[in-house]
C-alpha cells in the first residue's frame, strides 16, 4: 500500500497554537466572503427574483429558511464527527471545534423553525403542523439543547468534551432512525396533509439566489466557528507560554 | 462469560430485592400518570379507547426514565462500578447485564401491569396480545438507550432532569412504532410492520448502546 502523506500544515492544525494563528489569518477573508455572498444573495432573492405564482412574495423567506435548515443538519454531523475524531485520536482541537459548533447549530435550528413557522402561516394557514420534517427538526433542536445542557452540567472542560462527544455520536446514529420513524409515522397514520412543496422545476432566477445564500451562510458558519474556536482556545490555553507571548507582542 | 453475565444480573436483582421501594415507585408512577388522563381529558370510553395506545406508551417512557438512575448510581457511589470496569471480563457484558437487570425490574413489570391499565382506558380486548408483544419488544430498547444516558450521568450530580432531556429524544422512534402497533391492533389491522420495526430498533440498540454505555462509564470514572 502506498503511503499517503498529509501535508505538514494539516497536522499542525491539531495544535491550538497553530490553529489559533491560522484561523486568525483566515478570519478577515471569510468575513469579506460571507458579507459579499449574503448581501448579494439577499438583494437578489428579495428584490430581483420573480414572485412565486402560487405563494406570491411570501415564498422569499426560502432564502433564509432553506440555508439555515441545511446548516442545522450539517452542523450536527460536523460536531459528532469532530467529537469522534477527538475520542479516537485524542486530539484536543477536535473537541474544541465540536464545542464551538453546538451553539451555532442550535441557533440555526431555531432560525429554521421560526422562519418555517412564519412561512407556514400565509401558505398553510397555520404556524405549526405536525409534519414529518417539522417534527424531526424540532427533535434536532432537542438534541442540540441536550448537548448544551450536558456541557453546562460538567465543570471540567476535558471531561465535558468527552461526555458530549459520546452523546452527540449516539445522537447522530439515532438521527436517521428518528427521521425515518417520523416519516413513516405520518404515512402509517394518515396520508400526508402537507409537504413542503419542493418544486423540482424551480426556475433558475429563483434557485440561483438560493445557492448564493447557502454558500454565504456556510461561509458565515465557518467564520463564526473560527471565532468561537479561537475564544475557546483563549479560555483553555490562557496560561500557556505561546499565548502570553502573542499577547505581549500584541498579535492576538 | 455467560456465568459472569448471569452472576451480575443475579447480583443486581438481589440488591433490588433488598430495597423494593425503588422499583415500585416507577410502577406506581406509571399507573398514576395513566389515571391522570381520564381526569384531565375525558372519562368517556369512546375517546379514552382512542387515546389508550399513546397514553400507555408515554407513561411507559416516563416511568422508565424515572428508574434509569438506579442502573449505575449505587455502584458508582460505592466504587464497585470502578472495580467491575477494571476487571478482566469484557465491559460491554457488564453494560448488557446491568441493562438486563434493569429491564427485569422496570420493563417487565410494565408489561405485566399493562393489561390492567389498558382495560381502565377501555382499550378493546382483542388488542391486548398485540400491545403486550409491542411492549415486550419496545421496553428493552428503552432500557438500552436509557443506560447510555444513565452512564453519562454517573459523574454528574443531580442529573435527573438532564437525563430526561438527553434520553427522551432517543425514545421517539419506540414511541411512534409502539403506539402505532397498538393502534393498529385495536382497529383490527395487521401490525407486522410495526412489530418488525420495533424488533429492528431493539437489534440496533443492542449493537450500538453497549459500546457507548461503556465509553460513557469510563468518562464518568474520570470525574471521581
Amino acid at each position: 500500500m502506498a503511503h499517503f502523506k498529509l501535508p505538514r500544515w494539516f497536522h499542525q492544525l491539531g495544535s491550538p497554537k497553530w490553529f489559533y494563528q491560522f484561523a486568525g489569518l483566515l478570519q478577515p477573508w471569510l468575513a469579506l466572503i460571507s458579507l459579499v455572498l449574503l448581501f448579494w444573495g439577499i438583494m437578489w432573492g428579495l428584490l430581483y427574483a420573480p414572485a412565486d405564482y402560487q405563494q406570491g412574495n411570501s415564498f422569499r423567506i426560502i432564502y433564509v429558511h432553506v440555508p439555515t435548515a441545511i446548516l442545522s443538519q450539517s452542523i450536527f454531523m460536523m460536531l459528532a464527527v469532530a467529537g469522534a475524531i477527538g475520542l479516537i485520536w485524542k486530539i484536543k482541537m477536535a473537541f474544541i471545534v465540536a464545542r464551538a459548533c453546538v451553539p451555532i447549530g442550535a441557533s440555526m435550528t431555531v432560525i429554521a423553525l421560526l422562519t418555517g413557522a412564519i412561512w407556514g402561516k400565509p401558505t398553510w394557514g397555520t404556524f405549526w403542523q405536525w409534519d414529518a420534517r417539522l417534527t424531526s427538526t424540532l427533535v434536532l433542536l432537542f438534541l442540540y439543547l441536550g448537548i448544551l445542557a450536558l456541557y453546562q452540567a460538567i465543570s471540567d472542560r476535558q471531561i465535558a468534551a468527552r461526555a458530549t462527544a459520546i452523546l452527540s455520536l449516539v445522537g447522530l446514529v439515532n438521527l436517521p432512525v428518528i427521521k425515518y420513524s417520523v416519516d413513516w409515522w405520518h404515512t402509517i397514520h394518515q396520508p400526508a396533509t402537507f409537504t413542503l412543496t419542493q418544486k423540482p422545476n424551480m426556475p433558475a432566477e429563483m434557485y440561483l439566489p438560493l445557492i448564493v445564500m447557502v454558500s454565504g451562510i456556510y461561509a458565515l458558519f465557518v467564520l463564526l466557528l473560527l471565532l468561537r474556536t479561537r475564544n475557546e482556545i483563549l479560555a483553555q490555553e490562557g496560561r500557556s507560554g505561546w499565548l502570553t507571548k502573542l499577547l505581549q507582542e500584541g498579535h492576538a | 462469560m455467560l456465568k459472569y453475565y448471569l452472576c451480575l444480573v443475579w447480583r443486581d436483582l438481589l440488591l433490588v430485592m433488598r430495597q423494593p421501594a425503588a422499583v415500585f415507585n416507577p410502577l406506581v408512577f406509571f399507573v398514576l400518570v395513566v389515571s391522570l388522563f381520564p381526569l384531565g381529558v375525558t372519562p368517556q370510553a369512546s375517546q379514552l379507547s382512542q387515546l389508550a395506545a399513546g397514553v400507555i406508551w408515554v407513561a411507559a417512557l416516563l416511568s422508565t426514565l424515572l428508574s434509569l438512575d438506579l442502573i449505575f448510581r449505587s455502584d458508582y457511589d460505592d466504587g464497585s462500578l470502578e472495580q467491575l470496569l477494571l476487571g478482566s471480563q469484557p465491559s460491554w457484558l457488564l453494560a448488557l447485564a446491568k441493562v438486563t437487570a434493569h429491564w427485569l425490574v422496570s420493563g417487565l413489570p410494565l408489561v405485566i401491569l399493562a393489561p390492567i391499565v389498558s382495560s381502565m382506558l377501555f382499550m378493546p380486548y382483542h388488542a391486548l396480545p398485540g400491545m403486550l408483544l409491542a411492549l415486550l419488544l419496545g421496553t428493552p430498547t428503552l432500557s438500552l438507550f436509557g443506560a447510555v444516558g444513565a452512564a453519562l450521568m454517573t459523574g454528574v450530580k443531580d442529573g435527573g432532569i438532564l437525563l430526561s432531556l438527553l434520553v427522551l429524544p432517543w425514545y421517539i422512534p419506540v414511541l411512534i412504532f409502539g403506539a402505532s402497533a397498538v393502534q393498529a391492533a385495536s382497529s383490527g389491522m395487521p401490525m407486522n410492520a410495526q412489530l418488525a420495526l420495533l424488533g429492528a430498533l431493539l437489534i440496533f440498540a443492542l449493537m450500538v448502546t453497549p459500546a457507548a454505555t461503556v465509553a460513557a462509564l469510563r468518562v464518568g470514572q474520570m470525574q471521581g
